[in-house]
Order: structure tokens, then C-alpha cells, then sequence
């Protein structure tokens, strides 16, 4: 017999983290299936739908490919660091999904830690390594360019991904996500209270995820492939599987943190309403089963706004990108905690704790409102096109 | 004008030469009379007035060419500012005057008319370099040096541009053997590396030179830029071309007449019809035949319906250039029941070749205007819809506004035509200006726009897809008129099967065609038209025989690309990729 230490500090963790690495990888699978498929719907094209049952089975005759495909090293490639590449995004992507609850616990977190957030930012921000060492490595200028843009990319939206959560935790005050999603249940989803975070989160995470509009370092039109210009085979899968379990994660955080994670209810007047964490666990095993899979479907609709995106945004450049990061989504993501933290103290010391999250659900309205009508209003004047007009008729000349 | 002393190199040995009187143009007396007050003007003794043209012409001496251009530019009444065109023709057996016309077509914006002038060179002499006047005319001058060997004095970068740097001899010569293989080996690939000339001071970092194509994601084609960059920013770029290059010249004049029609298909393949009319109408110029009514109502309407599929690749591809996908798809559907069209009326979908020399190949279906009326229909939610997702996007803006802007000045003097030079506030549309086919009974405007910049140029797309579809709705209301789709003269168009079966005559007629081709006058003619691009003209030169001596096509894109290089120093490359979309440069009419 396994002592009990053993078992719940070893054998468990290891059995939950296969288990939960296996539905990441048919996600992942499934992802890439779905993007073609929806992307097609928007398109109005038909996407993959020859393999298998409505084109079911690309999902692994792609990878299958991938593998046999030739493996090849460009010749002036720095090899030690052309084959870390793409490793070092992937150790990180996999590690994250130890940390993230996906279920009521304690059947469903594969590791219960208190300080799980800081923990998975820390994690994630290092996936850039691979990518700034496969585009240097590759000895090739468009490669070498994507891996710069995406460093400089990936370092300033580290910064407001990592402010805009400061609002949520300064709500809960924990950095353990059980704790966050089950604070949701007896207040609201901080999507409310944390409008401009939320916002502010999803455009970091859109950014450091290097998808569509961000999706400089690879900008097919422009640098080719970006940083994996030269990679095939298994080891452009590798990347191709990095950036899809990132997006992944990111989904998953945006869930937990904003969108109340794998609870659907919450606690009104002392009463667990819904299918709430208590409620889940009174019913064991299917209740877990529940969560778990309310908190999938909820990170599928992140993961489908992800194609949305793609398919609707043309791409930034650069040096707009960079402004955008630097010069309005830090400042703006200061402000929400400013004000976050003055609200929550302003409320506290009043009769109703509750006004302060009221008055900050307004707030978030009125300045997402006023990004939106700032880009309604189109661009500065003076750059401005006089605009098409009707001409004259020359031959009347 | 004789026939075989002047034009014929190689002696000839097929069947008699036509015995018909040279070419005379339509309208011959008011031309002439054109040329001269043309001349009057310019009070120039080196204009010498060639009678006869189509066109106003002149033959300058050789060393006075770049005065007479600049004269003609520069005097008040002619303003001649657009060099619409620069070519040489190739006339071994001509011994009193030289070997070779270099010929210049310029276009005046202020009188709508055009001039020509003729330059007479030999073998071993030079003619003196006009970039001086028209920047446009360097690349020009570089495709007659690459083809004729004609050296121009003083240009700035005399290389070889269409054929590769391997390349022996000059492929347009007549005496030129065009069975000669050159091959191109990794050697010579270090000589077409082009020099490029730094606008900027040295700065503190490291400049990178990157090449971008000729098999990168954005030129969409096979072009060539070389850009040298300070970071992300482009201080040096040079274009090469010459990819794609088919010998399209040289080809047509071994084929006949209407063999050459396949061939005009693989110009602008986006927008094919457009190239087989422009061809077609040349040499029915030649002929001094018109097309049927018939026959020019569909080419009219089917011409519409290809410059909206091209303007929709053209802004399909920009967008993707520039990460919105979703609208090439979308648009492309519209694309391929426009190509379902013209399917309908030939059987062919891309390079259609639908037209003859006279008129068309057979007859559109009856459900023709039906399907048209359908397509027109459904069309404007298309280009809305696009318009919706994209004109106003903050991004989208943020992308094109003021992005690789071309001044109007500048634009004309590079030779811009088409929608990029209307982009720049130039109301300048042969389908206006000098209307063909029956443009000028229908009702459309001319889109313009002001700023010469990458949006600009988009907006005046669409709104020309727009100006299409209502010429196109006015083509189906006013329904096809009866009658045969192609001309009733034995020697031009093929007589019916049923009477070559039944009929000594048209069996003759027909062999004749077959074997002897269309022998139109001697002479030599340019017929334009408005292709997607800009103007899309067609030099054809006639010796009598069922070859034509000389085809020239001026192709649109070639004084746009070569712009290309000037317009995006300074910008970034995702500037210069969304400007390059924007230009709609197509490597097959590029490189001919």
C-alpha cells in the first residue's frame, strides 16, 4: 500500500495531470478543427470536411502529417537552440494546467495552490524564450524579425495583462483561484464590478497569445511565417500546439476570473442557488463532472471569440500595436486600479459593502462606452481622405 | 509606303502579301491637321510631321528627343504630362534611316489627345535618356535597351529588366534566333543583386537588406523588392521584375492575328476579357472594321463584370495583406458566378478568349441577361457588406490613411493610369476620355479621390465596382440587340460550318482563313482601352502578311510598379505590403 502522503502529494497530481493533459491535447486537436471550420462559416467556404464524419477526423490526420513530414535544419541553423525553440513554449503551456481548476475541488484541481496565479503568470510569460530563440536560431532575417516583434510584444502586454487582474484581486483578495471563482458566487462575476479589466484582459491576452489582430511575429503577408519561417514538421507543431494550449490557459483564466469558472449560480440571501460549488459537491463525482464541464463550455466561447476575432480584425501595425499596449491599455488599466481601490474602501466603510461594486459596474460602462465612441469617430481629421467624389466627365472638359 | 522593302527581315516565303492600300485611319485630314498646329506651336525645326498616322506624329532626330518631349510637356496650350507609353521597333531593312523607331507616346490631360513621336536609330548609335523629363520612361527605356539593344545615353541604371542578367543578344531584334537557350546559373545570380542608393545618413544601427519575394506571401505574382531597412523602416527599396516575363512580344510575331488572342489572356489574368477586346479592337482598327452591335454589347457588359472580379481580388487580397481575411472569401463568390458567367458564354472561366478579330467566338446564351440581372442583383450586398466590416475599422484606417501617398504631379509624371491615378484626384478614364465600344451612350461617373494614398486608392475600388454594376444594369435594360456576333467578311471571320459544308465559296473563304490568316493593311495602329488597372494599349504594326511585324502591349502596372520602389521609402514593410496590395500589381501583365 502507497502511503497516504505519497498518494496525495504524487500519485494523484501525476494521474490528474495525464488526464488533464490528454483533454488539452484533444482540445487543442479539436481547436484546430473548429477554427477551420467556424472561420469557414464566416467566410463562406466550406472548410475541411472530407476526412471522416463532416471532415471530423482532419482533426488527427493533421498532426499525423505533421509527424511524418521531413524534419528539416536549415544548414546555417544554430541546432541547440533551432530544436529548443519550440520545446520551451510547450513546458510551460502544459505546466499552467496543473494550476488551473477545472471543477469544483478537490476531485477536480490537479494542484490546489494558494498562490496559483502568480504562479501561472510567471509560467506563461516565459513561452516568448522560445519563440525570440526559434526566430534567432532559424538564420533567417524574416524569422529573426518575428521573434523580435514578438519579444517586444509579449514584454509590454505582460504589463497590462498583468494589471488588468490587479482589479479581481484586490475584489477577492486571494491569489488562489478556488478562492476567486467561489468569491464570484457570493457577489457577481467580476466581469461586472471588473468591466475594464476584463476588457483590458482579453486584448492583452489576444496580444500575448500572438493571435489575429496581434498576430505580428508571424504576419504571413509580411515576414512570410514570422519566427517559424523555417520550421516543419514536428517541430512547427510543437509552436502550432504551444500557441493553441496558451490560448488555452488564457481561456481558462478569463473564465475563472471574470465568468465565475465552473460554478452557474450563485449564493442570494445566504442560499445556494444553482449549480453552485456546494451544490456540485453534494452530488460527488457527477457533480464535478458538471463543473467541469460548464467551465469547458464556458472557455469555448473564449476560444471561438478567438476566431471571431481572426476572422473579422485586420492587423495592426506594429508601431500602432505598440502604442496601443503602451500608451492606452497601461494607463487605462492604472486607472481601473485606482479607482478599483478607492471604491472598495469608499464601500467598505459604509452601511452597504455592495455600493462599492455597484458604483464600479457603472464606471465600467461609462469607459467602455467611450472607447467605443472614441473609435466610432474614425481618425484625426488632417490625415483624413477628401473621400470619394463623383467626377466631372472629362470628355465635357 | 511599300510593303517588303521597309518591313520584311527575314526573306518571306509564304503566301502573297495582301494587295489592299496601306492603312489609312479614320478621320485621316483632321488628325493631320492636328499635327500640324501641334507642330505650329512647338516652332521647333526638328518636328517633322509624319503624315498618315492615327495618332498626331512626329519624327525627331535622335539628338533632339528630349527637347521636343520637354517642349511638349512643358508648352502651355499642349501640356503633353503624361508619358503613357516608350517602345522600340525593330526594321533591319531599312537602310536609309536607321535600323529602329523608338517610338514615345504622350498624353494630354488638359487637350484629351495624344502625340507620338518616332526616333530613327541605327544599329550603332544612342539616343539620349528621357528620365530627365518622365521619371516614368526609366523602366522603359531599360525594356527597349533589354530588348533592341538601343543604349540611351545617361540613364541612371541602364540594366537589362524582363530577361535575366545571362541573357545573350536582344530577344525583339528580328535577326535575334529565338531557339537560343540561355540558361541562368548560380554566377550570374550574383550580378542581379541591385545596387541600392541610400536616401538617408549612415545611422547608429546595424541595416538590414531583405528580399522580399520573389515567392513571399504578398507579392501575389513574382516580384521582386529588395528593401534595405533601419529597424522596420524601409530607407532603400528596389523592384525587380521579369519573373513572369512570356515573350508575349515576340511570340505574336510568329503567330497570326488571331492566334495572338490566347496569349492577351495571360496579361492581366484577373480581368482577361478586358485584354481580348483591347487586342481585338486594335486590329479592327487595322481592318477598318467595327464589331457588331451584338457582339460589342457583351463585350461591353462582360468587361464590367471583370473589372469588378479584378477590383474584387484586388481589394481581397489588400485586406489579406493586411490580416482581414474573411473578405477575400466572401468577395471570392461573387468572383466565381462572374467567372460561372463567362463560362456560360465560352467555356472558359479564367482566360476565356472569348472575343475574334470582328466581333466574338459564338453567341452569349439566351438566360444571358437573366443571369447577368442575378448577379447584378446580389452584387452591391457583397461590396457593402465589406464596406461595412472594413471602410470605417479603426484599424483598417489606422493601416491605409496617408500610407505610401503619390502626389498627382508625381503620379502623372510616372505614367499612372487607372484607378491608382484617379486615386490621386485625376479624373482621367478612357472610358470617358476617349470612349470605345459604346461607353459613351451609357451613364456612369468617374470615381475620384484626393489623397494618392493606400486608402484612397481602395475607396475609389469600390466605389468603380459600383460604376460597373450600373453600367451593366443599363446594358441589361436596354436588352442585346438582335443580329450575327461577328462580322460578315470572309477575311476576317470565319464563315458558318453549315455553309463552309454546303458553299465552294466558304469552304475557300475558310481555308484561306485557316491557312493565311487575316492580312490586314499595311500600317501601324494603337488602340486603348481602360483595363482594371489603367490604360491598357495595343501598338500593332502590319506588313501585309498574316503575321503581325510588331505587337506592343502597354501595360498598366509597369509604371505603377515602377513607382512602387519611390513611393514606400520611409514607411514600414507592413506599409509597403498593404501599399503594394493596393496597386494590384499583376506579374503577367507586368512582365508580358
Amino acid at each position: 500500500m502507497i502511503p497516504e502522503p505519497l498518494m496525495r502529494y504524487l500519485v494523484w497530481p501525476t494521474v490528474k495531470f495525464l488526464v488533464a493533459f490528454v483533454i488539452v491535447q484533444v482540445v487543442v486537436a479539436a481547436m484546430t478543427y473548429i477554427e477551420r471550420r467556424v472561420l469557414a462559416f464566416m467566410q463562406a467556404r466550406l472548410g475541411p470536411n472530407r476526412v471522416g464524419p463532416w471532415g471530423l477526423f482532419q482533426a488527427i490526420a493533421d498532426p499525423v502529417k505533421l509527424m511524418l513530414k521531413e524534419d528539416i535544419v536549415p544548414a546555417n541553423a544554430e541546432k541547440v537552440g533551432y530544436f529548443l525553440g519550440p520545446m520551451l513554449p510547450l513546458i510551460p503551456a502544459f505546466v499552467v494546467f496543473c494550476l488551473i481548476p477545472f471543477g469544483p475541488p478537490p476531485t477536480f484541481v490537479v494542484t490546489h495552490v494558494n498562490v496559483g496565479l502568480l504562479l501561472i503568470l510567471a509560467l506563461t510569460s516565459t513561452g516568448v524564450y522560445g519563440i525570440i530563440l526559434g526566430g534567432w536560431a532559424s538564420n533567417n532575417k524574416f524569422s529573426l524579425m518575428g521573434g523580435l516583434r514578438s519579444a517586444a510584444q509579449m514584454v509590454s502586454y505582460e504589463v497590462p495583462f498583468g494589471l488588468s487582474i490587479v482589479g479581481v484581486l484586490m475584489l477577492t483578495g486571494s491569489f488562489d483561484l478556488v478562492r476567486i471563482v467561489r468569491y464570484q458566487e457570493s457577489h457577481a462575476w467580476n466581469v461586472l464590478p471588473q468591466l475594464v479589466g476584463c476588457f483590458i484582459f482579453l486584448v492583452a491576452m489576444t496580444a500575448e497569445n500572438n493571435r489575429a489582430p496581434f498576430d505580428l511575429p508571424e504576419a504571413e503577408s509580411e515576414l512570410v511565417a514570422g519566427f517559424h519561417t523555417e520550421y516543419s514538421g514536428m517541430k512547427f507543431a510543437f509552436y502550432f500546439l504551444a500557441e493553441y494550449a496558451a490560448m488555452l490557459v488564457n481561456s481558462c483564466l478569463m473564465v475563472s476570473l471574470f465568468f465565475g469558472g465552473w460554478s452557474l449560480g450563485g449564493v442570494i440571501m445566504g442560499r445556494q442557488v444553482g449549480l453552485t460549488t456546494v451544490n456540485l459537491q453534494h452530488l460527488g463525482l457527477l457533480g464535478g463532472v458538471i463543473g467541469a464541464t460548464i467551465f469547458l463550455v464556458k472557455v469555448m466561447l473564449f476560444m471561438v471569440a478567438y476566431i471571431w476575432f481572426r476572422g473579422t480584425f485586420p492587423r495592426f501595425r506594429f508601431d500602432q500595436f505598440m502604442d496601443l499596449g503602451l500608451k492606452w491599455m497601461i494607463p487605462l488599466s492604472l486607472v481601473n486600479i485606482v479607482v478599483t481601490g478607492i471604491l472598495i474602501l469608499a464601500g467598505a466603510g459604509t452601511r452597504y459593502p455592495a455600493m462599492g461594486e455597484v458604483v464600479l459596474t457603472l464606471f465600467g460602462i461609462v469607459v467602455i462606452a467611450a472607447v467605443i465612441l472614441f473609435l466610432m469617430k474614425g481618425p484625426k481629421p488632417k490625415a483624413r481622405p477628401a473621400g470619394v467624389a463623383h467626377a466631372r466627365r472629362v470628355s465635357e472638359v | 509606303m511599300s510593303t517588303l522593302t521597309k518591313f520584311s527581315a527575314i526573306p518571306y516565303t509564304g503566301p502573297a502579301p495582301t494587295n489592299r492600300s496601306p492603312y489609312l485611319p479614320a478621320g485621316v485630314e483632321q488628325i493631320d491637321a492636328r499635327a500640324l498646329e501641334i507642330g505650329a506651336k512647338i516652332a521647333s525645326p526638328d518636328l517633322e510631321h509624319e503624315a498618315g498616322q492615327d495618332m498626331p506624329t512626329f519624327v525627331v532626330e535622335r539628338g533632339k528627343i528630349v527637347d521636343a518631349l520637354r517642349a511638349l510637356r512643358d508648352h502651355q496650350d499642349l501640356q503633353f504630362t503624361l508619358p503613357l507609353d516608350l517602345w522600340g521597333v525593330d526594321y533591319p531593312r531599312r537602310r536609309d534611316v536607321g535600323r529602329f523607331d523608338v517610338m514615345y507616346q504622350l498624353y494630354s490631360l488638359k487637350n484629351n489627345e495624344r502625340v507620338r513621336l518616332k526616333v530613327h536609330v541605327r544599329e550603332d548609335e544612342s539616343v539620349p535618356t528621357s528620365v530627365g523629363v518622365f521619371r516614368g520612361y526609366n523602366w522603359f527605356e531599360r525594356e527597349v535597351w533589354d530588348m533592341f539593344g538601343i543604349r540611351f545615353e545617361g540613364h541612371p541604371n541602364l540594366r537589362r529588366i524582363l530577361c535575366h542578367e545571362a541573357f545573350q543578344g536582344h530577344a525583339l531584334r528580328k535577326d535575334y534566333d529565338p531557339a537560343q537557350r540561355w540558361l541562368l546559373t548560380e554566377k550570374d545570380i550574383a550580378k542581379i543583386i541591385p545596387t541600392i542608393v541610400l536616401p538617408r545618413e549612415e545611422s547608429d544601427f546595424e541595416q538590414v537588406t531583405l528580399n522580399l519575394g520573389p515567392s513571399h506571401p504578398a507579392t501575389h505574382g513574382t516580384l521582386r523588392i529588395v528593401v534595405t531597412l533601419d529597424g522596420e523602416t524601409i530607407i532603400g527599396a528596389e523592384s525587380e521584375i521579369g519573373y513572369l516575363h512570356r515573350c508575349f512580344e515576340k511570340m505574336s510575331e510568329t503567330h497570326t492575328y488571331q492566334q495572338v488572342i490566347p496569349f492577351t489572356d495571360r496579361l492581366n489574368y484577373c480581368s482577361a476579357i478586358i485584354n481580348n477586346v483591347g487586342y481585338c479592337m486594335a486590329v479592327e482598327k487595322l481592318l477598318a472594321i467595327e464589331a457588331p452591335p451584338r457582339a460589342q454589347h457583351i463585350r461591353l457588359m462582360l468587361s464590367e463584370f471583370m473589372r469588378i472580379a479584378d477590383h474584387i481580388v484586388c481589394i481581397g487580397a489588400n485586406l489579406v495583406d493586411m490580416g482581414a481575411l474573411t473578405n477575400f472569401w466572401y468577395l471570392f463568390q461573387p468572383r466565381e458566378e462572374i467567372l460561372g458567367l463567362v463560362e456560360s458564354c465560352c467555356g472558359a472561366r479564367l482566360l476565356p478568349s472569348y472575343t475574334r478579330i470582328g466581333g466574338l467566338a459564338v453567341d452569349a446564351p439566351s438566360d444571358f441577361l437573366s443571369n447577368a440581372q442575378r448577379l447584378v442583383d446580389k452584387l452591391p450586398k457583397y461590396i457593402d457588406d465589406v464596406d461595412k466590416l472594413v471602410t470605417r475599422n479603426r484599424i483598417f484606417l489606422d493601416r491605409v490613411v496617408g500610407v505610401a501617398p503619390i502626389t498627382a504631379a508625381d503620379a502623372i509624371n510616372f505614367g499612372f493610369t487607372g484607378p491608382c491615378l484617379r486615386a490621386c484626384g485625376v479624373p482621367y478614364d478612357v472610358r470617358k476620355a476617349q470612349p470605345y465600344g459604346g461607353y459613351e451612350t451609357y451613364d456612369f461617373d468617374v470615381p475620384i479621390a484626393e489623397a494618392g494614398d493606400t486608402n484612397a486608392r481602395y475607396l475609389v475600388r469600390m466605389e468603380e465596382m459600383r460604376q460597373s454594376i450600373r453600367i451593366i444594369q443599363q446594358g441589361i435594360d436596354r436588352g442585346l440587340p438582335a443580329g450575327p456576333v461577328i462580322v460578315n467578311d470572309p477575311y476576317v471571320a470565319l464563315p458558318p460550318k453549315a455553309k463552309v459544308y454546303n458553299e465552294m465559296e466558304s469552304l475557300i473563304y475558310h481555308f484561306k482563313l485557316i491557312m493565311h490568316g487575316i492580312q490586314p493593311p499595311v500600317g501601324e495602329v494603337y488602340f486603348r482601352v481602360e483595363g482594371a488597372n489603367g490604360e491598357l494599349g495595343f501598338y500593332v504594326v502590319s506588313d501585309g502578311t498574316k503575321n503581325p511585324y510588331r505587337v506592343r502591349v502597354r501595360p498598366p502596372c509597369f509604371p505603377i510598379f515602377e513607382a512602387y520602389s519611390h513611393m514606400i521609402i520611409g514607411q514600414t514593410i507592413p506599409d509597403a505590403i498593404a501599399a503594394l496590395g493596393s496597386l494590384n500589381i499583376i506579374a503577367g501583365e507586368l512582365d508580358h
